[in-house]
C-alpha cells in the first residue's frame, strides 16, 4: 500500500474544487495553480525513483484487496507519463499566467486545467479497466469546456465535432467494457490479462480487443484522426499546448497497455492491425503537414504523424522499440507542447494564422527565432536533442522484426516533419523583415520563459539520455513481461 | 401571460414536504438497501425543481438564496475529504469505518464515515442538477 500515489489524481481535483469558491480572486487562483502543479511535479519525481527502487507500487482504494476493489498502479511507464504531464502543465500555465485574459480566468479556466490533469493522470496510473473510462470522462468533460471557453463561431462548431466524436467513443468504450465484463467477469487489468491467458485469447476476445483499438484509436488519433485538426486549432494557445501534448497520449498510453497486458497472445491479428493502422497515420498526417498554409493545422498534422510513429514502436513489439515508444512518448509531451506555444506566439505577435503573410521575425525576435530552430531539429529527430534517441531506439526494434516499409515511412515522416517546419523557418522566422505596425513589438517575458525551458528540457532528455534511460527499460521490461505487473497487483 | 396555477401551488407547498421526506429516507436507506445519495440528490433536486415550476424563480431564489454551483463545490469538497482523512492515519485512500452509537429514542444505529461521502454525493448532484438546469431555463445571464 501506497496512499502517495493517489496524489497525482485527487490533488488537481482537490485544488480544482477549492479554486472555484475562489473565482473572483484570480490571484488566489494563479498562486494555488502554480504551487500544485509544482508540488505534483516533486511527488512524481519522488514515486518515479520509488518505483525504480522498490518496484511496482500499488494501492488498493479503501482496502478492497483487487480484483474486487480499484485498484491504482504506478508502474515506471506510467510515472514517467505522469511526471512528464505535470511538467507540461506546469510550464504551459506559466505561459497562460500572461496569455489569458480576465474573462478566461473568471470562467474557471484554472480549475478546468487541473481536473484534466487529475483526469489523465488517473487514466494513467489506474488498474481497473472501467475506472479507467471514467477518469478518461473527467478529462473529457473539463476538455469540452475548454475547448468552447471563448466562443466564436468557429470554436462553438468545431467543439461540436469534438464533444460528438468523443461521446460516440465513450459509447463504445461501455459497449466495450460490458462485453469485456460479460466474456471474463472482472474489470481489474492485471485479473483480466490473467484470464485471458488462461483461456488463450479467442475470437470472441479479439474481436472485443479491435473494438477497444477503435474506442482508444479514436481518442488517440490513430487513423480515426478526422476530428483532431479542427478541434486541436480552436483552443488558446497554452490550452490548445495542453491538448496537444497530453490528450492524445492517454489513448496511446491505454493501447500500449490493452496490447502489452491484456490482449497480447494475438500479435498476428491485433499488432498487425495497429501497424497498418499506424502506417496510414504517417502517410495521411504527411500529407496534411504539406498541404495546408495555416499554421494551426499544420501543427495539428504534426501530432497525427507522431501517434503513427510511436505506435510503430508497439507494432514492432520488441524490448527496444517499447523502450524507444515511452521514450518518444516523453520527448513528445515536451515537444509537441513546445510546437503550439511557438505557434500560438508567433499568432499572438502578427495577428496572422498562414505563414505566408508573417516574414523575417527573427530580427525582432531573435531568441525566439533559434529556440523554434532548435524545436525544429528536436522534432526531426537530430542527434543531440531528445527525439532522436527515440526514433533511433524504434528504428532498431523495426529492424529487428523486419518490418522495412514500417521503418521506411516511419524515418521519411521524419524528413517531411522537417520540411513542413523548415518552410514556416525560411519564411516566417528567416527571411526579409518587413514592417508591420499591427505586429506586437514585445514577447512577455513570462512567455517566453515556459518556452525556453521546453527548449532546453529537450536538450537536457536528449543529452542526459543516459539518466532516464534506467526508468525506461524498467517500464519496457514491465510492457514486455506482463507477468510483472499482475503479480505486483494480485500477489503483493 | 398570467396562468392560473394556484391549486399547483398549494399542492406544491404540501408535495415539497413529502419529497424532502424521501430524499432523506433514500439518504439513510443507502447503506445496505437501495438508495444513497446520488439518488437522494437527484430526488432533492426534483423538489427544489418543482419548487422553480410552480412559483417564480425570484421568490424561490428569495427563499433559498444558494449559488448552486458553490453547493456543488462544497459535496465534492466533503467526498474528497472523507477519502483523504484515513490517509493521514495511515489507512488507504477512501478506507471507510464506521460505529455503533447508542441514541436516546431511536436505539441502536450505526455510524459510518461513509455518510460523509455520501453527503458529498448528494449536494455534488444537488448543485449540478440545479446549476445544469438553471442554466437552461434562464438563458445566459450568469
Amino acid at each position: 500500500m501506497n496512499n502517495l500515489i493517489v496524489l497525482p489524481l485527487i490533488l488537481p481535483i482537490f485544488i480544482a474544487v477549492i479554486l472555484i469558491f475562489f473565482r473572483q480572486q484570480i490571484r488566489i487562483q494563479r498562486i494555488l495553480t502554480f504551487s500544485t502543479l509544482l508540488l505534483l511535479i516533486i511527488v512524481n519525481i519522488y514515486l518515479l525513483i520509488q518505483v525504480k527502487v522498490n518496484g511496482i507500487q500499488v494501492l488498493q482504494f479503501g482496502g478492497w484487496e483487487a480484483p474486487f476493489g480499484i485498484s491504482f498502479v504506478a508502474d515506471a511507464f506510467a510515472m514517467l507519463l505522469v511526471l512528464t504531464t505535470s511538467i507540461v502543465a506546469f510550464l504551459c500555465m506559466i505561459y497562460a499566467f500572461s496569455s489569458l485574459g480576465e474573462t478566461f480566468e473568471k470562467m474557471f479556466v484554472y480549475p478546468l486545467v487541473l481536473l484534466m490533469i487529475g483526469g489523465i493522470n488517473g487514466s494513467f496510473l489506474t488498474g481497473d479497466l472501467f475506472n479507467l473510462f471514467v477518469c478518461f470522462e473527467v478529462m473529457l468533460l473539463a476538455s469540452y469546456v475548454l475547448i468552447t471557453l471563448g466562443g466564436g463561431k468557429e470554436r462553438l462548431r468545431e467543439s461540436i465535432k469534438y464533444v460528438v466524436i468523443n461521446v460516440l467513443a465513450s459509447w463504445f468504450f461501455l459497449v466495450g467494457l460490458a462485453m469485456i465484463y460479460g466474456t471474463l467477469g472482472t474489470l481489474n487489468m492485471a485479473h483480466l490479462a490473467q484470464r485471458v491467458a488462461e483461456v488463450n485469447q479467442g475470437p470472441l476476445l479479439t474481436t472485443i480487443a479491435l473494438l477497444f483499438l477503435v474506442v482508444f484509436a479514436l481518442k488517440a488519433g490513430l487513423l480515426l484522426f478526422f476530428w483532431l485538426p479542427g478541434s486541436y486549432r480552436v483552443p488558446t494557445t497554452p490550452i490548445a499546448a495542453m491538448f496537444g501534448a497530453l490528450l492524445t497520449k492517454v489513448g496511446i498510453y491505454a493501447i500500449f497497455r490493452m496490447f502489452t497486458l491484456i490482449f497480447p497472445l494475438e500479435t498476428n491479428i491485433t499488432h498487425t492491425l495497429i501497424g497498418v493502422m499506424a502506417i496510414a497515420t504517417i502517410i495521411f498526417g504527411c500529407f496534411g503537414v504539406m498541404g495546408f498554409k495555416d499554421l494551426r493545422q499544420i501543427v495539428a498534422y504534426n501530432v497525427i504523424i507522431s501517434v503513427g510513429f510511436v505506435l510503430l514502436g508497439l507494432y514492432a513489439n520488441t524490448t527496444e522499440s517499447l523502450e524507444g515508444a515511452v521514450f518518444y512518448l516523453m520527448h513528445d509531451m515536451l515537444i509537441k507542447a513546445l510546437l503550439f506555444l511557438m505557434i500560438g506566439t508567433i499568432i499572438y505577435i502578427t495577428g496572422r494564422t498562414s505563414f505566408d503573410e508573417i516574414k523575417g521575425l527573427i530580427h525582432q525576435f531573435p531568441l525566439f527565432g533559434w529556440l523554434f530552430f532548435i524545436m525544429m531539429l528536436s522534432l526531426a529527430g537530430i542527434p543531440p536533442l531528445s527525439g532522436f534517441i527515440g526514433k533511433l531506439l524504434i528504428g532498431q526494434g523495426l529492424i529487428d522484426k523486419g518490418a522495412y516499409i514500417a521503418i521506411g515511412i516511419g524515418f521519411l515522416s521524419s524528413v517531411i516533419v522537417l520540411y513542413s517546419l523548415l518552410r514556416i523557418f525560411l519564411k516566417s522566422i528567416f527571411g526579409e523583415a518587413t514592417y508591420n505596425q499591427k505586429f506586437k513589438t514585445k514577447i512577455p517575458k513570462m512567455m517566453l520563459v515556459p518556452m525556453v525551458t521546453f527548449g532546453l528540457l529537450t536538450l537536457v532528455l536528449g543529452v542526459g539520455a543516459e539518466i532516464m534511460m534506467p526508468y525506461v527499460e524498467d517500464a519496457a521490461r514491465v510492457l514486455t513481461n506482463p507477468e510483472i505487473y499482475i503479480n505486483a497487483v494480485l500477489n503483493p | 401571460m398570467k396562468i392560473n396555477d394556484l391549486i399547483l401551488r398549494t399542492v406544491v407547498q404540501f408535495v415539497v414536504f413529502i419529497v424532502l421526506t424521501i430524499a432523506i429516507y433514500l439518504f439513510f436507506a443507502g447503506h445496505y438497501t437501495p438508495g444513497g445519495g446520488f439518488v437522494a440528490g437527484l430526488v432533492l433536486a426534483s423538489a427544489v425543481v418543482m419548487l422553480y415550476i410552480s412559483f417564480d424563480t425570484d421568490t424561490v431564489r428569495k427563499g433559498l438564496p444558494l449559488d448552486f454551483k458553490i453547493v456543488a463545490a462544497i459535496g465534492v469538497t466533503l467526498a474528497l475529504l472523507s477519502g483523504i482523512l484515513p490517509m493521514l492515519f495511515g489507512q488507504p485512500f477512501l478506507k471507510m469505518s464506521s460505529m455503533n452509537i447508542q441514541f436516546p429514542l431511536i436505539g441502536e444505529k450505526t455510524l459510518a464515515t461513509v455518510m460523509i461521502f455520501e453527503l458529498g454525493v448528494a449536494l455534488t448532484v444537488v448543485g449540478v442538477v440545479m446549476t445544469i438546469i438553471l442554466s437552461i431555463s434562464e438563458g445566459s445571464d450568469d
